[in-house]
């Protein structure tokens, strides 16, 4: 079941495809807001001079937790796409994402604590909805293992509507996106000056940058199986979700931690826990 | 192949100003203007930032600030000063509060004159300041605001 070709495809393609996402969503969103916007590949532009930057680190021990945000990021994708265990995808997602944490508070800035603090809240807010994910694939598959789940031959999200919803809901954690962007944004937005990323400069900030590229990535990953059945449609239907997101990200403004909280909790209880009372009341699971 | 010039992020400080420049330099950022197509990106982060731009004129107050956010930026880096404040201190040059220009206390790239400085003076300085970084992306250090206060006293100084 292992796919040898599906990790180096993995590691070798995402930089680009995520650049690329990226560079395309910046220009989308210019548009959206009356504007030309730079060019499809200023992601690239920008992460090339992050890289030509002067190596300044506010500590030795950052350096060492980005490099390890970068590592496990890759090794969460490289399961994902070798069509390995989807609850391993998950806890190693959420390892990489502690490391960024924790290089932010390696530094002694009050900004880069908040921008901290505020990236802990976003993960427990959407943490019990990704475990419910790979729990209603689960229930209709029996298997979590990823390769099972993509050749199921029925598509998944007629069985898991609800889970999908939730899904959608915290994808707009997961991409940094408004109204939940809470610990830093990709936007020119100056709140708490940039969050989690306020202390990163020069090639450690690429190569956060890089690692983002590589989650968008996985993330997207996550939204294929749930159209696995058909390579085409599932294609359309990440494009879509991930126009719908930018389409949230530039209607609304930023809300409240405490709401951001509150609701993807709720969500994660009502909509995907009644999804799955409905599969073992049909006998599904 | 170099990326300098095609990403330059900005740090707007606003060092005593009337806020006539900063409207102008905010005005850069709407759809009219819309500098975001050259890549560039109004940062709050003095780390992240590439070029300084900074309107009105230095005083007691803002001395230190300056220099400290000067300071935090990573090489290479360029400053702008925009406005005729923080290029020379203005009409408000012979306050007693007021030390004059920016180039005060740290070395000027770039002036944009003007009160306020129009937002097409803005850009035209900002890209005049994009040469100016791609030069400097050899030189290992920039000047240090201790250097440049030699240097002036030397009758140096930036330009």
């Amino acid at each position: 079941m292992i796919s040898v070709i599906g990790v180096i495809a993995f590691i070798l393609l995402s930089p680009v495809i995520g650049g690329l996402i990226a560079g395309i969503d910046r220009k989308i969103t210019a548009h959206m807001q009356g504007r030309v916007g730079p060019s499809i590949f200023q992601s690239f532009y920008d992460v090339g001079k992050l890289f030509e930057k002067e190596k300044t680190v506010a500590n030795d021990i950052q350096r060492f937790y980005v490099i390890s945000y970068f590592a496990f990021m890759i090794f969460t994708g490289a399961i994902f796409f070798a069509g390995g265990d989807i609850l391993l995808v998950v806890f190693a997602l959420t390892l990489a994402q502690i490391f960024l944490v924790l290089g932010a508070y390696s530094a002694n800035s009050p900004y880069s604590h908040i921008g901290a603090e505020r990236e802990l809240i976003q993960i427990m807010a959407y943490e019990p909805m990704v475990i419910l994910v790979a729990v209603g694939m689960y229930v209709v598959t029996k298997s979590f293992n990823i390769g099972t789940i993509a050749s199921y031959p029925q598509p998944l999200v007629l069985f898991l509507p609800g889970i999908f919803l939730g899904f959608i809901y915290i994808l707009t954690i997961k991409l940094r996106k408004s109204p939940f962007d809470i610990s830093t944004s990709h936007h020119a937005h100056q709140e708490i000056v940039k969050g989690v990323t306020t202390e990163f400069s020069g090639p450690t900030l690429g190569l956060i940058e890089v690692t983002h590229w590589y989650e968008t990535v996985i993330i997207l990953g996550f939204v294929y199986l749930f159209f696995a059945f058909n390579t085409l449609i599932a294609i359309i239907a990440v494009v879509l979700v991930y126009l719908l997101e930018l389409l949230i990200d530039n209607a609304s403004a930023r809300v409240k931690w405490q709401f951001v909280m509150k609701s993807s909790w709720a969500i994660a209880a009502i909509v995907a826990m009644v999804n799955l009372a409905v599969l073992y009341y049909l006998g599904v699971g | 192949m170099t990326y300098l010039s095609k990403s330059p992020w900005i740090l707007h400080y606003d060092a005593s100003s009337c806020n006539g420049c900063d409207i102008e330099v905010l005005a850069s950022l709407t759809p009219m203007y819309d500098v975001e197509r050259f890549g560039i990106i109004n940062t709050g982060n003095p780390k992240h930032a590439d070029i300084f731009v900074i309107t009105g004129s230095i005083n007691e107050q803002n001395r230190e600030v300056v220099r400290n956010l000067y300071e935090q930026m990573p090489n290479p880096k360029v400053v702008v000063a925009v406005g005729i404040c923080a290029c020379s201190g203005g009409v408000f040059r012979e306050c007693y509060n007021v030390a004059g220009g920016i180039d005060k206390i740290i070395p000027v790239d770039v002036y944009v004159p003007g009160c306020a400085a129009r937002p097409e003076s803005i850009i035209d300085g900002i890209v005049t300041a994009l040469g100016i970084l791609e030069g400097k992306r050899n030189a290992p250090q920039s000047v240090s605001p201790e250097q440049h206060a030699v240097d002036i006293q030397q009758g140096g100084g930036a330009q």
